[in-house]
């Protein structure tokens, strides 16, 4: 372990993989809940809060793990403007993954709600009600929503990109596999 | 990186297909996200469509509740006396004294409507326990609600859209609409026979859903609820309330309130087997069993535009652990709704009057 890694450790994938799902349920979740009338919809609330925090601990878990275990390092030979992107982009993701979980609950204080998590497990409220800061915090909830849902599609494409095109042993670096010899 | 694997060079056209393959991946991904969010249903019933044909019935909606929109703010306390705690667990139903957030209101999607033409008035209540857990209940006047189901709701709602010629709803929309719901009749004969009266003191506020109690033991109860006044009912002909001008509720009411407060006393009706849980428009027998768990007292009345009431949903879907929803669909459905309504009107600030709306000011 002391050579550098080519792949990410175990954890981290383990982590990223979890999440991966987790995310992408919970941003179908939330886009479906506030597009129907149909009691399916109270449902999809009470799994939306309580999956929101797990996504913000399992974040918070991440980033430590990143800052310490590191990662493999991109490919030298690829381009300047790709090596940016690609920092850019998990900058992004990052940023979205730990500020959405906290704009949820922050725009449902906002909004007078209790922040219920399951029965009798409710969270204090992180921001004042008022009504000014939860259409700002409601509205910058589905912005971010969006928006992480788009930079997930480029990290998706980005990732077949290394995978099918450059092969280049990036996308192996996040994906469990037998080791190459 | 160190151990780049051999690779032999893609071909053009393979390069090709495989930047194929990977736009085909984005498109579904993307088109999957946009079939949960109803892109691909134009016939889906959403909460927005509900919302703005709530906002179609004339007046103007922005920064208001998109139903119930004329009202007033109130304060006050809930009593428990404890028999509650018998049916339910809920924290606020144990013998004690808990404040009250409410609201008084009139069934129209217009701010400034004379308050004769809300045939439907309405209270709200937010009641909170000492542990944080919060009861939300919106009831009405109305022994049922006029519909049960969303679609219902929804299309009793469009038969009241105002024809923009005429200034009105068209009085055939709702006819028809009378004529193929069957279940609107109970509503429509308590809507044509009870008296109107100028006043939100003497009138009933019914649950209309049914709810579930659970109780200590984990035993759940069927229930409805009502508030039921504490004063004389004070009917007056129609003719003599339009000429009592347009806001002579909230006048009713800020006058009753300077002589003291005004009391209503929470009755929980348990259902007997077979008793609709899912059916609005249906009233269970009156021989079923009803407890009084409490009393709620209003002791002062606040203009919405700046009141405590302004900033909060009333969600009937907002209860504590001890009170559950049933399986009636308008609940989720009112939740949905209720939201977006929420969501819209703090977005119009800038359109919210942040004083009261002139005597008798038209829209």
């Amino acid at each position: 372990m002391t050579r550098q890694r080519e792949t990410f450790s175990p954890l981290q994938r383990g982590l990223h993989w979890a999440m991966a799902v987790l995310v992408i349920a919970m941003l179908f979740i939330g886009i479906g809940m506030v597009t129907t009338l149909h009691p399916v919809y109270l449902t999809l609330v009470a799994i939306h809060k309580p999956l929101g925090i797990v996504i913000l601990i399992l974040v918070l878990l991440r980033l430590a793990v990143r800052l310490k275990q590191g990662k493999p390092p991109l490919p030298d030979d690829l381009p300047r403007l790709q090596h940016l992107g690609a920092h850019a982009s998990h900058l992004l993701l990052y940023a979205l993954l730990f500020a959405q979980p906290l704009l949820g609950w922050a725009m449902l204080s906002a909004g007078g709600y209790p922040v219920v998590l399951y029965g009798p497990i409710r969270l204090p409220p992180i921001a004042p009600h008022n009504d000014a800061l939860h259409a700002v915090l409601r509205a910058g909830h589905t912005w971010c929503a969006y928006l992480l849902f788009a930079t997930i599609l480029l990290h998706l494409a980005a990732a077949l990109f290394h995978g099918l095109i450059r092969r280049d042993g990036v996308l192996g670096s996040m994906v469990f596999r037998r080791e190459r010899v | 990186m160190p151990h780049q694997p051999h690779t032999i060079p893609l071909s053009p056209a393979q390069i090709a297909l495989r930047l194929a393959g990977i736009g085909a991946v984005l498109a579904v991904s993307g088109a999957g996200f946009a079939y949960a969010g109803g892109w691909f249903s134009p016939a889906r019933l959403t909460p927005a469509r509900i919302v703005t044909a709530l906002a179609d019935r004339g007046g103007d909606p922005l920064g208001h509740r998109r139903n119930h929109s004329k009202g007033v703010c109130f304060t006050g306390d809930f009593a428990a006396n404890g028999q509650g705690a018998h049916y339910s667990t809920a924290a606020v139903l144990a013998k004690g004294d808990y404040p009250v957030t409410g609201r008084f209101g009139i069934a129209t999607g217009n701010l400034l409507a004379a308050d004769i033409t809300g045939r439907v008035k309405s209270m709200a209540i937010r009641i909170v326990a000492p542990n944080g857990a919060e009861w939300r209940s919106g009831m009405n006047d109305s022994p049922v609600f006029a519909v049960a189901t969303p679609q219902a709701f929804y299309e009793m709602t469009q038969a009241q859209d105002v024809d923009p010629a005429t200034g009105k709803p068209d009085p055939a929309a709702m006819k028809h609409f009378a004529k193929t719901h069957p279940g609107f009749a109970p509503f429509a004969a308590w809507a044509k026979t009870t008296p109107w009266t100028p006043s939100w003191a003497d009138q009933p506020y019914n649950s209309l859903n049914a709810f579930r109690f659970i109780d200590a033991g984990g035993d759940r109860h069927l229930v409805r609820w009502s508030m039921q006044p504490t004063v004389p009912l004070d009917p007056v002909p129609v003719a003599e309330l339009a000429k009592l001008g347009p806001n002579y509720l909230q006048n009713d009411l800020s006058q009753r309130l300077t002589k003291g407060p005004l009391t209503w006393h929470l009755i929980v009706t348990l259902a007997a087997p077979g008793d609709p849980s899912n059916d609005a428009t249906k009233a269970w027998p009156t021989d079923r069993t009803h407890v009084v768990v409490g009393t709620l007292t209003v002791n002062q009345t606040q203009p919405e535009a700046n009141g405590p009431c302004r900033d909060l949903n009333y969600d009937p879907t907002i209860l504590p652990t001890g009170i559950q929803i049933s399986d009636d669909p308008l609940l989720p459905a009112r939740s949905a709704a209720y939201a977006k309504s929420f969501d819209l009107r703090t977005s119009e600030a800038a359109d919210y009057p942040r004083k009261t709306p002139a005597e008798g000011s038209k829209p």
